[in-house]
């Protein structure tokens, strides 16, 4: 989120598409409710099914799923058309004006440069034109052909309303309604939030479903301001965290990055790191990259890291793929190239796409070791359970070791969430049986291993030997530790780099903030987003005031937020070219004269003069993209592309499958259906009542809603002969499923392209172990592949065929 | 009752180790103290009482957890509620986070460690210690026989792609960082988290 859950009662408009937030985060949508009823805020709901957020929305539109971006082009295409844009936002706070290189183009529904054969873009061409002085041509009136704001437009001319209509089947008069009542909020004192979950990131282009939307919400000088921003509304409880912290295969903790071999060395590493200002003035505070890199490298290995060595750098491994991301590495499980696979709170069996193929991949490991407090089906993926785990048992050699551990009510620590808010939590249980903490399985694999390189010696055991393990009890790291390591702190005494007598910090001291990180090695941070969380104040994430002096909702001194306790992002651009707050009733901060100063801390130095210093400081142009450059694998505005699985033709480029340049991996070309075979568009979701997989085990949750079921409208099931809670067989191209058929109104067939569309809805939580009846999970069907630059499966948009079926499932 | 007793001091009053008789010290006559004799303990009269957050989504409610020692003297929990203070849900809890008692008791919770051996149908119970070691050289003979240093340029890459780690979406700041730390210090690249899907 780049504001927070309870910064929503600050809003005029919210806008649910690409989550369901009354159903799936119903204490955080109780926000939502607090600025209907004491604002008069207006709910618009997108979605294919009329869900519970649809049922108290102001107005709510079908959609077919996977046709978002077509959505929000014809919204962004409406806002120029009628003038519904924030121009002084626009054009001071955006690249609206900055001219792109004459080659750049699109046509087809493909951008300059694309190559079939090697699935990806030449994207060379999607850049800025730089002027002689390094930085780049603009056009302040915005008269320029090449500039943005005129590529933007003629990019999304295509989506007219008709056009609208015909891709996502939304008919046109309510495709208006919502365009009316969104370009309401192009004025400065009215915003709109946008709230999404997965229902846009499980899509092969999930990263430009929200571009989109985040585009939209620039148009109208939304992002930074109060009851505004992005707001993604996450899923587990500390997702935010562990994407913070860099458990992905090509993260480092702050979102930094792991090198790849084309960086063989330190110097060549931070050479395409520099990120100097492409507009005089502007901050790009990335240029501090190398301070919070080098304290990393100093957190991971303190001594032997040093700058002759150019702090350890081959201790970090190079990507030879822009990932092993859990998609590619069952891939390689597949074709028997992994041996071993650890599984830490988490499911894949059930939580990843082709379930038959994880069965297939899991029973070529050697070993699996599942640390989890509950039973998994992953952990028994070898048993037999009939129709709900078919396996051969005694042909799958893999060796499991199961490990319980701790659940949350056993340990203590920092939780993030959805709003960047580090809530620290304390241990109000014992943990049942021989239970141990995560953090201790941890400490002894890892003394265990660095034991058997010190007998033995092996394969570069250097980094193993020279890991910093300095706590107090090396069996039993406390969380007071880890996180005082993660804040930082210094390692010989760091002086203010403006003036060099005047002391910041003693040398082993916590760091105040970020702002004292040295690339020097004088300073160790093992997270620098999350430095100031605990510093030599105390633990900030265990503050606990919950006042709110503003009543804006900032409640600033309740638990701590990333970065620097900011509450809202962007905040500065949430004033004017003066430094005045576009709207006097919701002032977040404003520019007194010498400084900036408000309720929030502000994005941006605190003396940098409004008019010069523009507020998107993590960029190097100093204002936010509405073309994102050579960022995005998939091109620089957002275009429409079907699912990879998906009943009608690209209408721009009918050669066109899904996503052109997301991976597929061979295995799974030959296992994706095609609209002949499988004529319906099946989409996943969760239940109020249902966490995942994890309240299967909890009879409270297991009994309120038992039975696995899919939800078809009454004019499929009238088609197929399915009665209402009538047993079905649905199957795709990769898996069957048997359920209860829930016929109801809300989802309705919808008109795309001139045929009819009928969708499936499959809601995910069954499985075969637990207190809940067994069932089936989504996942038995959906395909594998990834969204084209993160790799996120496309979960919530694919084909499936369905019959009513006979008897009871074999249990 | 009329006599001058906050809730809390009642709570304390009526504990277990106070004999159902003196209850007429209270005011109760014979009849009530017979009767409330055979009443169990008010649920809440020993517990403690312990801020968390609630583990499903990210909204991460405030919650208190209430906990008290079982014949063993482990302390078990018996009441989970909305913590009123927490400015996100002022108390509130959706149909998840209500009934959070049963996922911390559910029958279904690990207790020790298991192993499943090869083509066997049944788990079976492993000692820490065994469990441990098992792991730990299994981790180190495929880290020796299948470490890359160096790729075809002879470019140091240090990477180790037939070991992966899946880690959670739930635990803790704290404990992610220290499964960073463990997983990057051995060169593990097939590293990821529940964020991917």
């Amino acid at each position: 989120m780049t504001n927070s859950w309870t910064d929503i009662k600050n809003t005029d408009l919210v806008i649910v598409m690409g989550g369901n937030a009354a159903e799936a985060h119903p204490c955080g949508f109780k926000w939502v409710t607090e600025a209907k009823h004491h604002r008069g805020a207006k709910l618009i709901v997108v979605d294919p099914r009329f869900t519970r957020t649809a049922s108290v929305s102001d107005y709510y539109a079908p959609i077919r799923p996977g046709t978002d971006i077509a959505f929000l082009m014809g919204l962004i295409r409406y806002m120029i058309e009628n003038d519904r844009v924030q121009w002084e936002y626009v054009k001071a706070f955006t690249n609206a004006s900055f001219l792109v290189k004459e080659e750049f183009g699109w046509s087809d529904g493909l951008f300059t440069g694309y190559d079939e054969e090697k699935r990806d873009y030449d994207k060379s061409s999607w850049d800025y034109q730089i002027g002689p002085d390094g930085y780049m041509l603009t056009d302040p009136t915005l008269q320029h052909p090449r500039c943005v704001w005129n590529l933007l437009k003629a990019h999304v001319d295509v989506y007219t309303p008709e056009m609208v209509e015909r891709i996502t089947g939304t008919p046109q008069d309510r495709f208006l309604k919502i365009a009316e009542m969104i370009g309401e909020c192009s004025s400065p004192t009215k915003t709109m939030t946008s709230m999404y979950a997965l229902g846009w990131t499980q899509h092969s282009k999930g990263a430009q479903n929200i571009r989109g939307m985040a585009m939209l919400q620039l148009i109208l000088g939304n992002i930074g301001v109060p009851g505004g921003g992005m707001n993604a509304l996450r899923g587990h409880s500390n997702i935010q965290g562990l994407t913070d912290l860099g458990l992905m295969s090509n993260l480092i903790p702050g979102y930094l990055n792991i090198p790849t071999e084309k960086e063989p060395d330190w110097a060549t590493y931070m050479k395409s790191r520099a990120f100097k200002p492409l507009l005089p003035g502007q901050t790009s505070y990335w240029q501090n990259y190398p301070k919070f890199m080098v304290s990393f490298m100093k957190s991971m290995w303190g001594e032997a890291a040093q700058k002759d060595n150019d702090w350890a750098y081959h201790y970090l491994p190079k990507l030879d793929v822009p990932a092993y991301d859990m998609l590619r590495m069952f891939e390689l499980m597949d074709q028997g190239r992994v041996n071993l696979y650890f599984c830490q709170g988490f499911n894949p069996l059930l939580a990843l796409a082709n379930r038959n193929k994880n069965t297939s991949a899991l029973s070529k490991l050697k070993m699996l070791v599942v640390m989890d407090p509950l039973e998994t089906e992953t952990a028994r993926f070898w048993e037999n359970h009939g129709a709900y785990n078919d396996v051969d048992t005694a042909s799958i050699q893999t060796e499991v070791i199961q490990l319980p551990t701790s659940c949350f009510a056993e340990d203590e620590g920092a939780l993030v969430n959805s709003g960047r808010w580090l809530q620290w939590h304390w241990k109000a249980s014992d943990m049942p049986g021989q239970a141990k903490y995560d953090t201790w399985i941890m400490a002894q694999i890892f003394l265990r291993v660095r034991e058997l390189y010190r007998k033995e010696g092996g394969a570069f055991p250097d980094p193993i030997l020279n890991l910093t393990w300095d706590y107090a009890d090396e069996h039993e790291p406390s969380p007071d530790e880890l996180a005082r390591e993660m804040n930082g702190r210094a390692l010989a005494d760091v002086y203010d780099l403006a003036d060099k007598t005047k002391l910041l910090t003693a040398a082993g001291r916590q760091v105040k903030s970020f702002a004292e990180l040295r690339d020097d090695g004088t300073t160790a941070s093992g997270c620098w987003i999350y430095s100031g969380s605990y510093n030599e104040d105390g633990n900030n994430m265990a503050r606990r005031d919950n006042s709110d002096p503003s009543g804006m909702g900032v409640y600033s001194n309740w638990t701590w937020s990333w970065p620097l306790n900011r509450r809202t992002l962007y905040n500065r651009a949430s004033a004017d070219l003066q430094g005045q707050p576009w709207d006097p009733s919701r002032p977040i901060i404003a520019w007194n004269g010498e400084r900036w100063e408000g309720n929030d801390i502000p994005d941006i130095s605190p003396t940098a003069k409004p008019g010069e210093v523009m507020p998107f400081i993590m960029n190097q142009e100093g204002v936010s993209r509405l073309f994102s450059r050579g960022m995005m694998r998939d091109g620089p505005f957002p275009t429409h592309m079907e699912p990879f699985e998906s009943p009608v033709q690209n209408v721009f480029n009918d050669r066109m499958r899904g996503n052109p340049v997301a991976r597929v991996f061979a295995s799974d070309v030959e296992k994706m259906g095609t609209s002949d075979e499988f004529p319906f568009v099946a989409t996943s979701y969760r239940l109020t009542e249902h966490f995942h997989y994890w309240t299967k085990h909890n009879k409270v949750n297991a009994t309120l809603q038992p039975e696995f079921f899919v939800e078809i409208s009454e004019q499929l099931a009238a088609e197929k002969g399915i009665e209402r809670g009538g047993r079905v067989r649905v199957w795709s191209k990769r898996g069957e499923v048997w359920a209860k058929a829930l016929v109801t109104k809300r989802i309705k067939p919808m008109i795309c392209d001139g045929k009819t569309v009928h969708v499936v809805g499959i809601p995910l939580h069954w499985g075969f172990v637990g207190a809940a009846k067994k069932g089936w999970g989504p996942n038995s069907l959906t395909p594998f592949v990834g969204d084209a630059n993160i790799e996120t499966p496309e979960f919530k948009a694919f084909l499936v065929n369905i019959e009513p079926a006979v008897g009871e499932a074999v249990s | 009752m009329n006599i001058d007793l906050s809730r809390r001091g009642f709570l304390k009053l009526a504990g277990a180790g106070v004999a159902a008789t003196s209850l007429g010290a209270m005011g109760f006559g014979k009849a009530e103290a017979a009767e409330l004799a055979h009443v169990r303990d008010f649920k809440l009269a020993q517990t403690t009482e312990t801020r968390n957050t609630c583990p499903y989504c990210s909204v991460a409610c405030g919650i208190i957890i209430y906990a008290r020692p079982d014949d063993t003297g482990a302390r078990r929990v018996v009441h989970i509620e909305g913590d009123a203070d927490h400015p996100t849900n002022r108390g509130t809890l959706c149909p998840k986070g209500a009934a959070l008692k049963d996922f911390v008791n559910a029958e279904t919770r690990l207790t020790e460690p298991m192993v499943r051996r090869p083509g066997s149908d049944r788990f079976e119970p492993i000692s820490w210690d065994e469990a441990l070691d098992r792991i730990a050289r299994a981790i180190k003979d495929d880290r020796d026989a299948n470490f890359l240093a160096t790729n075809e340029l002879g470019v140091p890459v240090n990477r180790w792609t037939t070991t992966g780690f899946l880690a959670a979406s739930a635990t803790t700041n704290e404990t992610a960082w220290l499964t960073y730390k463990v997983v990057r210090s051995m060169g593990i690249v097939g590293f990821d988290n529940q964020a991917r899907v």
